[in-house]
């Protein structure tokens, strides 16, 4: 009797094991700024969670995912750190994905390391953070991906061959400015002034700063800020200064038009040229798809824009990532591991996330800000340079190169 | 002229339209410090509620962006009249903590109003042509918003220094800012003097609001962001003097404009280095009572 009972355990036991329609509820930690001066731009990555969430829950039947939600805090690390150990420790997720700020990216690397949890970052761009720690995947870009062949294009097809730099004073500011100084300079060149603007905390008032460029009198202004609140602010410093026709051509990494600010920006950004990785306007068929989407879910005068695309491609890189493993991701290595090489078609264009560092392979398009004939204000692509892989690992550039 | 003079007038420029932004949304905050004792950190929520009057009034009812300045500061006026009856009297006599407590959580509670309103992304509002563009002096153009900014702030300097210095209510408030139970028992009643200067500088700190969009963009978090440059303003200044204030502003501005422009490098540094002198000299500030 006592046999019978032991052999049917087993059986019961093999019989769980083997099957493979075992539903699996998969938790997964969101960490995205929801408060503070950039709070839209944790909106802009959640809202595109959610709705690909909502479209493609089936593709993973029968398991399921929940997404357990915190806020990032400012874009100093420590709020991120905390939130990221308490998702990890109480919830007990076992994906963590969002990361608006590379502050926070930085600070939660070793906690992630220790948990050996996969952390699939679908903003945070200094390009050194993927070598922090074997468990980070980045589905976003490295500010490298826009800096550094923004460098050559302002060059030779923008003809500027002055250029002051001026940066928002953290992480990806520097990393951004240092990229395009690589390729600017590269290209033959001169960088003429380089401006820190202050923390990314509060928008500043930019007009010291652009009077400061504007009496330099540079061909072009090369900006980076963490996009949000920073851009519009940009953008009426730039306008209300008369920079442009001072003849000092503003461009920059595309955080300077994020698609769901740009309709406010008015004329002063027209002219603006950007590197970048999406907009609402890219043509092609995934795109389409995409923003149809998002209109029908949030309305039409609500826009997707590059943090929107990289959050879409983030949760569809874990839902193909589950999909491989059949719902089994317990081991972050093994869930790591099974994302290299993921790649797909994306509203971005191609997508592929490089074996080698962990790091986005994607297209960058140079895109210029124009009036559309509708009278909404849109971009035109410039020029697109396929396959473009992260730079500052490829030269080894500084912490890039550990 | 020579270019450090085009430097130095472009400086004195902004920084003085900074200046003016800084006094309009501080001054009523200095005034309910030195009337009351009290502090009052919503007073940035008053400013945001401000701004984002005037971004509806413009955006949605299409009215001007002048009249909605006026409108948004009447507004704002007398619903602080509600928020000093109904809560912050019941503390005057309260610790600094707990009135720290009350009005820093009234300040959260209106951030989390306006996301829920307006979302978190930032408003921005359309400017009538006349404020839009450059007035060109020959060696140099100015932005005319600021120059905008520059005459409101001198004409708004101008009532309220004739309000204070020689109307009879002014008097009355200096009065009682100098010496509140000595006023109280000449007759005055401060109390209602104090509703109407709480009054006055909510009004005002949401025209400081509504002028700040232009600068630096609306968005709920304003109602905390910009309380420190605002409190920097009235300690530096001195509790309750006007004059204070203005002195205050005025420095603040221009040096922080000045710093940005020429050692961008040095960041916020100028101002809490210039805070720390002044305080280390003048603890009470420019014209504070000791």
């Amino acid at each position: 009797m006592k046999m019978l009972k032991w052999a049917g355990t087993a059986a019961l036991a093999l019989a769980l094991g083997g099957t493979t329609a075992q539903a699996e509820n998969i938790k997964i930690g969101v960490v995205l700024a929801f408060s503070g001066a950039n709070a839209d731009l944790g909106q802009q990555i959640d809202k595109a969670f959610d709705l690909y969430v909502k479209l493609h829950a089936k593709d993973i039947a029968p398991h399921t995912v929940t997404l357990v939600k915190r806020d990032e805090g400012p874009p100093t690390g420590a709020n991120a750190k905390t939130v990221t150990t308490e998702l990890i420790t109480n919830d007990k997720v076992q994906i963590l994905t969002g990361f608006n700020f590379s502050p926070s990216a930085i600070a939660v690397a070793p906690v992630v390391t220790q948990a050996k949890i996969p952390m699939v970052i679908a903003n945070a761009g200094t390009a050194w953070i993927t070598n922090l720690s074997p468990y980070i995947t980045r589905l976003s870009f490295s500010m490298w991906h826009h800096g550094y062949p923004m460098g050559p294009f302002a060059f030779d097809k923008i003809g500027c061959k002055t250029v002051a730099v001026a940066y928002t004073d953290f992480p990806p500011g520097k990393d951004s400015t240092d990229a395009f100084k690589a390729g600017f300079e590269k290209a033959g060149g001169k960088v003429t002034d380089s401006i820190p603007l202050g923390s990314p905390v509060q928008v500043p008032d930019f007009t010291p700063f652009f009077q400061r460029i504007k009496d330099s009198k540079p061909d072009c202004m090369y900006v980076f800020i963490p996009s949000g609140a920073h851009a519009t602010g940009v953008a009426k410093a730039y306008g209300e200064l008369g920079m442009r026709k001072a003849g000092i051509k503003l461009i920059g990494p595309l955080d300077l038009i994020p698609d769901n600010k740009l309709q406010d920006m008015g004329d002063a950004v027209i002219g603006t040229i950007v590197m970048g990785n999406y907009a609402v306007d890219l043509d092609n068929a995934e795109n389409k798809a995409f923003t149809e989407a998002w209109h029908k879910e949030y309305g039409k005068d609500s826009y997707p824009d590059f943090m929107s695309a990289a959050g879409w491609d983030t949760m569809h890189a874990i839902f193909d990532t589950i999909k491989k493993l059949n719902g089994n991701v317990a081991d972050g290595a093994k869930f790591v591991e099974a994302m290299k090489g993921w790649k797909t078609k994306s509203p971005r264009g191609d997508v592929m996330i490089d074996p080698a560092t962990r790091d986005i392979v994607q297209d960058e398009h140079a895109m210029e800000v124009i009036r559309k004939p509708d009278g909404k204000l849109g971009i035109k692509v410039l020029g697109t340079t396929k396959a473009v892989k992260d730079e500052c690992k490829v030269l080894k550039i500084g912490r890039c190169g550990s | 002229m020579p270019q450090f003079a085009i430097i130095a007038v472009s400086i004195l420029f902004d920084g003085l339209a900074y200046a003016m932004f800084l006094f309009i949304t501080s001054v009523g905050l200095s005034v309910t410090m030195g009337l009351m004792g009290f502090v009052n950190l919503a007073h940035g929520a008053f400013a945001m509620a401000g701004g984002y009057i005037v971004v509806s009034l413009t955006r949605d009812l299409g009215i001007g962006f002048a009249p909605s300045l006026a409108i948004a500061a009447v507004a704002v006026g007398a619903v602080s009249v509600v928020f000093e009856r109904g809560l912050y009297r019941r503390l005057y006599k309260a610790t600094d903590l707990e009135q720290v407590l009350l009005t820093i959580g009234l300040a959260f509670m209106a951030i989390a109003t306006a996301t829920y309103l307006y979302g978190p992304i930032p408003k921005s509002v359309p400017l009538p042509p006349w404020l839009q563009g450059d007035i060109n002096l020959g060696f140099r153009a100015f932005p005319t918003y600021r120059a905008f900014l520059i005459v409101l702030g001198i004409a708004l300097i101008s009532v309220l220094w004739y309000g204070f210095e020689k109307t009879n209510i002014g008097a009355k408030i200096r009065a009682a800012v100098d010496n509140r139970r000595m006023a109280e028992s000449v007759g005055i009643n401060v109390d209602l003097l104090f509703t109407l200067t709480f009054a006055l500088g909510s009004g005002l700190a949401a025209l400081g609001g509504g002028l700040a969009i232009q600068l630096f963009g609306l968005s709920p978090s304003f109602a905390v962001l910009y309380l420190v440059l605002f409190l920097i303003v009235v300690a530096v200044g001195g509790l309750g003097s006007l004059k204070g204030t203005l002195l205050a502003a005025l420095v603040i501005g221009v040096i922080d404009t000045g710093g940005k422009y020429l050692y961008a490098e040095a960041g916020g540094f100028f101002i809490y280095a210039i805070t720390v002198i002044v305080l280390l000299i003048k603890p009470a500030g420019f014209y504070g009572r000791e």
